[in-house]
């Protein structure tokens, strides 16, 4: 099982360790350095190293590795997947999971590694259970923390949900006002090719609920077209049996925020493609110089308005700067990072966006072999692109009438297109 | 209002500061004293000597006061032992009170404290705790047996903790289930019964049960658990599958690979036609594409096992090949991973699309990716047959490309496209030439040389681009060189009356001017083939070579099995057995694929052969044996296959001039080793392939070797042999053998290395100044321990007391004294070995009776201890020799 942790930032500072078993020295992350090392950038370091007598199985987030060392053989995913969720625990205690918030908090922080895993087990995971163990920080709390000389952030009862059949829900919830929102969210991933034809298209699709009802509330969400979803993964609470048979998600929900379900859309026809892009980037051949032609507008919409669109170039490293003007929007290049932001903002019928303008190159300097790509990023408030509809939500179980609420955004996740 | 303040303390008197604070009064006072305490300690720095104030505020009713001095014990109890001792009272009293959650704190933080003397104590609130009433309890007290077992292993099985734990997963609660199948599993892995979980129908259905209602992480375990079990019949496996399914469509990752183990281990179990089996087979596909949206690492690791269920069951993701497709700003090991599964699943269908990806990661930054991807291509041409001409263009537009790492890679995969489809695509030759100058690497060079050299005669100008490679040849890597000459024979024989210049060119610098002898070989065998039989040279060397394989790095089915049961493994990432590297993992048996029943139910199960397989592995070297023997028994290993002379015919070796002429093997050359003395007497004999020796390796107990190199100059014809003598000295690496004198030389040449082995004669290694003074004699004769004595009979020996010790004398085994006890002869004797060792002996010899009793003791076997263990058999035997010569 998971033997021991160790925080590193970038710079290749440990800034926090814990041992569940024995001591490992600290040294054992030499190992990761080196892996860093051999990397082009810190997301390409591998997540499982192995080393004389341990593993190192590492995930890089928010600039930080979060770096567990085990010594025998454990699935590696199992550890992944526990990192991920201590660091979304920091990022869900602290507000963000930054080296300085941790160690801001790093008291909090071993407190909740020690209840999190036990001996390597993982012991409460769900935020719901280890905010009933340990509070988390607040401005209020740590004010009269102050004035008072503090108050303890340890819970003293005992966190029923562990306990219960129903882990991820505590008793004796109540709330003067009864209600459940969530929000259907996907995200696009696709690739377009030069042409702007369709290389892989999917979407990736999460309802993320937000449901504050008192008692025992025991839910039931049904879709208008549920056969849309390829493959669905389901918060624990979800009932798999009732999905299979009837496709109607029916939960007693936790308390407060959570995701409900995810699920991935990838039937080719299906996925529509918001906006189209014409572009040209190219480098000439002599005068170190090239040009650059992009034009983006909206294609299969269904009626909304594209918003926040931004895209992204990351150019070839011998592009010096950027001579661009734009009809819409702001457009900057970062001749260090190499990067090209061109800011549009909302995409509207009549008037087309375009960016064009010349390239100036290292002088010199062969003309690059690559070809940049192009990242968009978008937003459509008010419809899932897959066309899912939530049809109605049932309580039962409790007699009160909730406030009912569903949001659909679409946003671009991986949206690339190749010049 | 932060925890950092903690951090900003004074330097000057810290301790002293914390330790005031310790023992404050006020509760509050005390409790941020520990929190400054645990902050200091998180970051490396020692506190470990406010020991005894912190456990002081142990006693409190503050339940976080209390959880922070747990950490703090957790961390420094090992440093304080003593100390330590101070806080079992307190724990045993938490473990009686009557908050659960205390109970639990209680014997879990125990448990972290890896101190002998503690855990005695733990004992039996452990017990208590085990069968607490409260499930929370139970579960945490399952969890500290594994941890007690890591700490003292033998003291859980007396206390049979063990018994406890395997009842435990009959609990009520899911969770404590959950937890003591973690707790068994983890106990197995260091545990010499690795079956500690006996897995029959009724705990399979509790498992079942609880798999349904435990958290995410206890699921894990419990379907890892669940991979171990081996349906009894098709009908259980259906049904447990069933069960699992579920588990595919959960939100946490591990789960879902845990859950495709199970499956795709039962699957084996199913009969292949039954409707269940394809629905099944369906159902893992999205999942699979699931995992593949996640945080790159879960995307990485969920890749590596893909690649294993595409090598097993190919049909599950075949349609899904899109969802490889590389993202420019995946990481560079997922883009590595899922390239290599895109080859995997390339077939006629999908290939148009296939290559036109592969060709725009050709245009990618990373160098690697770029090499890959253009190996890619020619991996695809060479698994789709129908796709070959495509690949080729495709190649050729990466050429015009000209971007120098692109074209030499593309020229490395194209001559492997040349391989496998012979005679098709020559007309691009041309195109390949221009380049041939950009190319800078071995491989590229490599590649471009032997194209040349394999279509001479199509290449107007072959000469030309040959020798101007030839220039700098000695500058050129092995590789090159090996094939510039083969290349260059090439063209000799398909163009000879142009090119004969440049041929003893050729064979000149490779056998003259190099010192790399796998190249002077080389040149050698040229050289004679082609100065004595041009038309045997010519088929030799232009035959038909066989096509390459299709795929070569498909993982080797056996190993497969094996890993499709590691799924989700460390293994599955490293594609290795884990018994290959996991540390301590004795415990592990190697798991196999379960085998389907027929509709009779054989009752036995058919997993659990493993360990028996290292046993039968070939014995390379056999250790005793006459000569004749030797080169009967004598196991080459697997065929070598090189390619410049795999094409030649090895038949029937003719041994020994018709001697053994039924032998036949697929050895090229067989050696004997006999000996007289002080020299190896080697004898070559050499089967119908020219060759020469490259280098020859004694190893023996005795450090001998060879002072000079074998004196073979020429090459040996066919069915030649040499008697060569060699001067030897005993200055070489010393290794012990089995029997002592036993001597083992490996030859090399072009190629293999052969083994062979056989016993020399231990009087050859007694020196000329083996006469111990007799003082001495007296002396250590009296020391030598009675275990390093041994008795032995030398039977039918008619010689008297004298003429034994001349003879022996004459082996430079030297009397000492001699006296006359009893009417019996008694000759002290002592002998000196080349590596120093001295051995005595005492012969006796009654007259008249023909059998010698000899005692025999070596005084420094103790201060040699590598030679203890020796079979001083060998010793007397020389002895005994030495009476009768």
């Amino acid at each position: 099982m998971i033997h021991s942790l160790f925080l590193v930032s970038t710079a290749g500072h440990i800034f926090l360790e814990k041992h569940w078993k024995s001591v490992i020295s600290r040294s054992v992350c030499d190992y990761l350095f080196e892996a860093q090392g051999k990397a082009s950038a810190p997301e390409n370091v591998p997540p499982v190293i192995a080393t004389p007598h341990h593993y190192l199985i590492s995930v890089y987030r928010d600039r930080i590795f979060f770096v567990a060392v085990i010594q025998t053989e454990v699935p590696p995913l199992f550890v992944i997947e526990f990192l991920h969720r201590v660091a979304e625990t920091f990022q869900d205690y602290f507000g963000e999971c930054s080296e300085a918030s941790i160690k801001d908090n790093v008291v909090i922080v071993y407190e909740l590694l020690e209840e999190m895993l036990d001996n390597g087990f993982p012991l409460a995971t769900e935020a719901n259970i280890l905010k009933e163990m340990i509070k988390p920080p607040t401005i209020l709390r740590s004010v009269v923390n102050t004035i008072t000389g503090g108050s303890s952030n340890v819970g003293g009862t005992l966190p029923t949900g562990q306990l219960s059949n129903i882990p991820w829900r505590r008793t004796g919830v109540k709330y003067t006002n009864n209600e459940a929102y969530f929000d259907v969210v996907e995200e696009i991933d696709a690739i377009l090719d030069k042409s702007g034809t369709v290389v892989f298209a999917e979407i990736q699709g999460v309802i993320d609920a937000c449901v504050k009802l008192s008692g025992m509330p025991d839910l039931t969400l049904s879709f208008v077209n549920p056969r849309l979803l390829d493959d669905v993964s389901f918060h624990p609470c979800v009932r798999f049996k009732r999905w299979e048979a009837e496709r109607v998600l029916s939960f007693i929900p936790p308390d407060g925020n959570f995701r409900l379900m995810s699920y991935h859309v990838n039937a080719q026809n299906l996925v529509a493609i918001p906006v189209y892009v014409k572009q040209n980037v190219s480098f000439f051949e002599t005068g170190s110089s090239g040009r650059l032609d992009i034009t983006v507008g909206p294609k299969q919409t269904m009626g909304k308005t594209i918003e926040d669109v931004v895209i992204t170039v990351h150019m070839p490293k011998v592009v010096l700067n950027a001579n661009l003007t734009t009809n819409q929007g702001t457009s900057t290049y970062d001749p260090v990072t190499k990067v090209l932001v061109w800011d549009i903002g909302k995409l509207n019928q009549q008037k087309v966006p375009n960016l064009k303008g010349s390239l100036s190159l290292q002088s010199g300097a062969p003309r690059p072999d690559e070809n940049p790509t192009l990242n968009i990023d978008l937003r459509i408030q008010q419809l899932a692109i897959s066309g899912l509809k939530v049809n109605r939500l049932n309580m039962f179980g409790e007699k009160y009438k909730p406030f009912k609420g569903v949001k659909y955004v679409t946003k671009a996740g991986k949206f690339q297109v190749r010049t | 209002m932060t925890d950092s303040k903690y951090f900003t303390t004074n330097k000057k008197g810290e301790i002293f500061e914390l330790k005031a604070e310790l023992n404050n009064e006020k509760k509050e006072k005390r409790k941020e004293a520990v929190k400054k305490v645990i902050a200091a300690m998180t970051v490396g720095k020692d506190v470990s000597s406010l020991f005894p104030d912190v456990v002081n505020c142990m006693q409190t009713d503050n339940l976080e006061l209390k959880k922070l001095v747990y950490l703090y014990l957790m961390n420094y109890a090992k440093s304080q032992p003593d100390m330590a001792i101070m806080a079992v009272n307190s724990f045993v009293k938490d473990c009686e009170d009557p908050n659960p959650l205390i109970r639990a704190l209680a014997v879990r933080t125990m448990g972290c404290i890896r101190v002998d003397k503690i855990t005695e104590y733990l004992c039996e609130p452990l017990r208590k705790c085990l069968k607490d009433e409260d499930p929370y309890v139970r579960k945490t007290a399952a969890v500290c047996v594994a941890k007690l077992h890591d700490i003292n292993a033998q003291m859980v099985e007396d206390q049979g903790f063990l018994d406890s734990l395997r009842d435990l997963i009959a609990d009520s609660n899911p969770m404590v289930v959950a937890n003591a199948v973690a707790a068994l599993s983890e106990i197995s892995e260091s545990h010499p019964n690795s079956n500690l979980l006996d897995l029959n129908p009724q705990n399979i259905n509790k498992l079942l049960t609880a798999l349904n209602e435990c958290t995410e992480w206890g699921q894990i375990f419990i379907l890892d658990c669940l991979s171990n079990y081996n349906p009894k019949d098709e009908r259980e496996a259906q049904s447990i599958c069933e069960r699992v399914t579920p588990r595919l469509s959960h939100a946490n990752s591990a789960v879902v690979l845990s859950a495709v183990k199970v499956l795709m281990k039962f699957l084996e179990l199913l009969p292949k036609d039954s409707d269940y089996y394809g629905t099944l087979l369906k159902k893992l596909s999205p999942p699979l594409v699931t995992l593949l949206s996640g945080e790159p690492e879960v995307q990485y690791v969920a890749l590596r096992n893909i690649n294993l269920i595409v090598q097993k069951r190919p049909e599950i993701l075949k349609q899904e090949i899109k969802v490889f497709f590389v993202k420019y700003n995946d990481p560079i090991y997922v883009k590595l991973e899922k390239l290599d599964i895109m080859i995997r699943l390339a077939s006629q269908a999908n290939i148009a699309q296939v290559l036109a990806e592969l060709k725009e990661y050709a245009t990618e930054v990373d160098v690697d990716f770029v090499r890959k991807a253009v190996r890619a291509i020619g991996r695809c041409a060479i698994k789709v047959e129908q796709s070959a001409e495509r690949c080729v263009s495709t190649l050729l537009d990466l050429i015009q490309t000209k971007v120098n790492y692109v074209v030499q890679e593309a020229i490395v995969v194209i001559r492997d496209i040349f391989r496998k489809y012979p005679n098709k695509y020559e007309s691009i030759i041309a195109t390949l030439c221009e380049n041939l100058d950009s190319l800078d690497e071995p491989d590229a060079r490599a590649a471009m040389i032997w194209i040349v050299g394999e279509y001479a005669e199509r290449i107007d100008n072959a000469d030309e681009l040959l020798e101007s490679f030839l220039e700098g040849f000695h500058d050129e890597s092995t590789q090159v060189q090996l094939t510039l000459l083969t290349a260059i024979v090439k063209l000799f024989l398909k163009k000879p009356s142009e090119t004969q210049e440049l041929v003893q060119q050729v064979l000149s610098l490779a056998t003259q001017d190099s010192d790399n002898p796998d190249l002077r070989d080389r040149g050698y065998i040229y050289w004679r083939l082609l100065s004595t039989d041009p038309v045997t040279a010519k088929e030799v060397v232009l035959s038909e070579k066989p096509l390459i394989s299709e795929e070569t790095d498909l993982i080797e089915p056996t190993l497969l099995d094996e890993l499709i049961c590691h799924i989700g493994s460390l293994a599955s990432v490293y594609h290795k057995p884990p018994n290959a590297f996991v540390e301590g993992s004795h415990g592990i048996h190697r798991k196999h694929l379960p085998i389907q029943h027929g509709s009779i139910d054989t009752g036995e199960s058919p997993v659990s052969t493993g360990p028996t397989a290292a046993l039968d592995q070939p014995q390379v070297i056999p250790s005793q044996g006459d000569l004749l023997g030797d080169l009967l028994n004598l196991d080459l290993g697997p065929p070598v296959n090189v390619p410049q002379v795999s094409s030649m015919q090895m038949g029937a070796v003719d041994l020994l001039g018709g001697g053994l002429d039924s032998l036949v093997s697929p050895k090229p050359c067989i050696f004997s080793v006999s000996q007289i003395l002080k020299k190896v007497f080697v004898r070559v004999f050499w089967s119908q392939v020219l060759l020469r020796l490259h280098c020859f390796v004694f190893l023996c107990s005795f450090g001998v070797i060879p002072t000079t190199p074998l004196p073979i100059h020429t090459p040996l014809m066919p069915n030649q042999s040499i008697d060569i003598s060699l001067p030897l000295s005993t200055i070489g690496p010393v290794m012990k053998m089995d029997p002592l004198n036993n001597l083992q030389v490996a030859v090399k040449n072009i190629i293999d290395v052969f083994y062979f082995s056989c016993l020399i004669p231990l009087n050859i290694f007694f020196v000329e100044d083996g006469k111990m003074e007799r003082q001495v004699f007296l002396v250590t004769w009296k020391d030598i321990p009675n275990e390093n004595e041994l008795q032995y009979q030398i039977k039918e020996c008619h010689l008297n007391a004298d003429t034994v010790s001349g003879k022996l004398q004459n082996n430079n085994i030297f009397t000492i004294a001699k006296r006359n006890v009893e009417g019996q002869d008694m000759l002290y004797q002592s002998l000196k070995l080349t590596n120093g060792i001295w051995i005595l002996a005492e012969l006796r010899i009654q007259p008249g009776n023909p059998n010698y009793t000899l005692k025999i003791g070596a005084s420094l076997f103790l201060s040699l201890q590598a030679y203890r263990p020796i079979d001083r058999s060998s010793v007397y035997k020389v002895v005994l020799e030495g009476c009768q010569t």
